[in-house]
């Protein structure tokens, strides 16, 4: 085999692990095995040449050295697949391909009435008049929502009626299925009075592709609003993340959000709370695993601007290999917001030398009668409890990565949607090393 | 079965153990008692592979091996147990998962196939009603928040669960109320069998009464000073170890 032709072979076999595992017939043994043996054979031998005496008169080299796109197109039974590995069940799901909206995938599924669970564009289209308060109001926080601002063409579109409850969670899955796109969802959340509902952004790739993902997602809690949001990042590992979601909450609201991020080469989310009216709680809890030469930031701002608001603040970082970490909270209570009471945690394990994290807590406080405090570890694992599991017959390693689980799974249990719990459960068991590192 | 000879153990640079000899054979039962800080967790610590201690001398042989050659995890999984005087917390590891995943460790070392969770449950069961213990410990983090007469029964628990050959239990009488202690004893003596060993580490006669040792020996300044039958510890009751670790008996067992 020549340079030039490992070159396209490769691209074969990349594009096979890339989509195997979602072809026709996976669930098939042994269709499963001969196709890699196939692509096996395939990586081996190559392209036949001219020395070979099957091939002697016809040159393929022009097919060789041709790029073709070996993902079926949108919309086939292909992308349904990728959607059912990812899908929770049981959600309201709206699929987005490169940050469109794909009727034919989603399935919204039956909502209560008066919801509205459909596209921006749509309604940037059809039915405009509730968007500007809601997209243009603060000013974009960073140049990259100002990017978002200017660029985006769609993303979820979410009306909660007052009252109204949805049980079931409402996934938008966005999928990133071709390289070299940059892809700007803009997600937009108007929660009525007294309503509850759970939002599930998932950001999955088909393969690793590198692409640049720029979503900003605005939510609008109404009084007595209670909503969720899980942001669930699973990029690939070529991927640029940057996220901002931006928060503003009425009286007695409640927010909770999760952060998971797991993918990417470099990820950025930023989430501003402004608790806008008297006796609203927010709940931000995030998780980041990263390993290799991944950068994970998380930057959060809750801003305290009324009487008796609480706000919980829990994030937690596990580092490996040469990654690093970033993790930014700030917590602004501002003179009229007495009786504040804002607590902030950030706790990092970091399993190798050349991991790094930078957290720094910033309490910012302008009231007198506030109950404020945050604190910040970075460690590595209890060689006590290494020592204990230990004693009792378990493998060091195994001991270690039971513990390192543990750490994690704390968050995990929190996030009130079993299927979501499933799912983050097995992807942290895939994700998370099995049998330890030696440190 | 176990033969410590001259042991020497420093910690931070600091010599804690100063030349100990202790020879326990299978069948037996041997209680180690002996003033705070003279070093008794520090064995037991040793003797299950806790890293951080260094040994500068000495030599320990368990049923013909080497132990001090061996990691913690390969000690467990040839029978030697220590049953924690402060049992570590560990949040998030469920007290179920860790039991289980302890007790096929072991299974899986000595070819035995592993127990599904069914099977398990029903073992962990037995076990819970014979230690008087209840089953929403199982589904709890481990040790954490349990009560400490909890956590002592947690190990002996573990105890009765792994059925060590070699099993060292450093207070496992501290801090319980009568009925526990009676437990725990019952526990202790249920492992009781001529192919193992049971040293104890304890600062009362009480438990004694329940558990009656084969032989006692005092621990003083990183050394045994002084062995004896059970009547050492009704003495040592009496006096204290000042007056007992400098009693005639000890120029007896010197060599
Ligand atoms: N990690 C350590 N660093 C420094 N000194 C230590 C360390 N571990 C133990 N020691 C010291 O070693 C000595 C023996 O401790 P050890 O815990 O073995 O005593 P003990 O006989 O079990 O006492 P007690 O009856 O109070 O449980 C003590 O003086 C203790 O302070
Ligand atoms: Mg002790």
């Amino acid at each position: 085999m020549n340079a030039r032709q490992v070159a396209s072979v490769n691209d074969y076999l990349d594009a096979f692990r890339r989509v195997s595992s979602f072809l026709p017939g996976q669930q098939l043994d042994w269709l499963r095995e001969s196709r890699a043996e196939a692509i096996g054979r395939f990586a081996q031998q190559g392209f036949p040449t001219l020395h070979n005496e099957e091939w002697k008169y016809t040159n393929v080299t022009a097919i060789e050295h041709g790029r073709f796109n070996l993902l079926p197109p949108h919309g086939s039974e292909f992308l349904s697949r990728l959607i059912d590995s990812h899908a929770l069940l049981d959600s309201h799901i709206l699929v987005f391909v490169n940050g469109h909206l794909e009727p034919g995938l989603s399935r919204p599924g039956k909502l209560p009435a008066d919801v509205k669970l459909t596209s921006l564009s749509y309604r940037l289209e059809r039915s405009p008049d509730d968007l500007e308060e809601a997209l243009v109001t603060y000013p974009p926080p960073s140049a990259f929502a100002d990017l978002n601002l200017a660029f985006m063409a769609d993303g979820a579109y979410i009306r909660l009626p007052p009252g109204c409850v949805v049980k079931a969670p409402i996934q938008l899955l966005f999928i990133a299925s071709e390289a070299n796109l940059a892809i700007q969802p803009r997600n937009l959340v108007l929660a009525g009075a007294g309503c509850s509902a759970s939002l599930v952004e998932h950001h999955v790739a088909l393969g690793d592709i590198s692409y640049f993902t720029n979503a900003v997602t605005d939510i609008v809690l109404d009084a007595g609003a209670s909503i969720e949001h899980h942001k669930l990042q699973q990029e690939s590992p070529s991927a640029f993340h940057i996220a901002t979601v931006n928060v503003s909450q009425a009286a007695k609201s409640r927010f909770i959000s999760t952060s998971f991020a797991l993918g990417a080469r470099l990820s950025r989310v930023g989430i501003a709370v402004r608790l806008d009216a008297e006796d609203a709680r927010c709940d931000l809890d995030g998780l980041y695993l990263a390993d290799g030469r991944q950068h994970v930031d998380h930057h959060t701002r809750i801003d305290h601007l009324q009487p008796r608001c609480t706000s919980r603040e829990r994030y937690k970082g596990v580092l490996d290999g040469a990654s690093r970490a970033v993790f930014n909270g700030r917590v602004v209570v501002h003179p009229d917001a007495q009786g504040s009471d804002a607590v902030q945690t950030n706790h990092n394990l970091l399993l190798s030398d050349a991991a790094e994290i930078d957290t720094k807590p910033q309490l910012e406080i302008w009231a007198d009668d506030v109950k404020c405090s945050h604190g910040a570890t970075v460690g590595q694992l209890d060689e006590d409890q290494v020592f204990y599991l230990c004693s009792r017959g378990i493998g060091e390693s195994a001991a270690r990565a039971m513990l390192t689980r543990a750490f994690a799974m704390e968050v995990v249990n929190r996030v009130g949607i079993p299927a979501l719990q499933e799912k983050l459960d097995e992807l942290l068991h895939a994700r998370l090393p099995q049998r330890g590192t030696a440190c | 079965m176990l033969e410590i000879r001259n042991l020497h153990v420093s910690v931070d640079g600091q010599p804690i153990l100063k030349g100990l000899d202790l020879s326990v054979k299978a069948g037996e039962v041997h209680a180690i008692m002996g003033p705070n800080g003279s070093g008794k967790s520090t064995l037991a610590h040793v003797l299950a592979g806790r890293t951080g201690y260094l040994v500068t001398a000495g030599e320990v042989m368990y049923r013909s091996s080497n132990l001090l050659d061996l990691v913690a995890e390969d000690r467990a999984r040839l029978g030697i147990f220590l049953a924690f005087q402060y049992p570590v917390e560990i949040p998030g590891v469920t007290n179920v998962y860790f039991l289980k995943a302890a007790l096929n460790a072991q299974r899986r070392h000595n070819g035995q196939p592993e127990l599904d969770a069914i099977d398990f449950l029903a073992l962990i069961r037995s076990r819970l009603k014979q230690l008087d213990m209840d089953e929403s410990l199982l589904y709890r983090s481990v040790n954490q928040g349990f009560s400490g007469g909890e956590k002592k029964r947690n190990e002996i628990l573990q105890m009765a669960l792994l059925e060590p050959r070699l099993a060292l239990l450093d207070e496992s009488d501290s801090g319980l109320d009568i009925d526990a202690l009676k437990v725990v004893a019952g526990g202790i003596n249920g492992l009781r069998s001529p192919e193992r060993a049971i040293v104890l580490v304890t600062h009362y006669q009480r438990l004694l009464d329940y558990v009656v040792p084969d032989r006692v020996h005092i621990l003083a300044d990183g050394r045994i000073v002084r062995s004896g039958g059970r009547e050492l510890a009704i003495e040592l009751e009496r006096t204290g170890y000042g007056k007992a670790a400098d009693g005639p008996a000890m120029q007896a067992t010197m060599p």
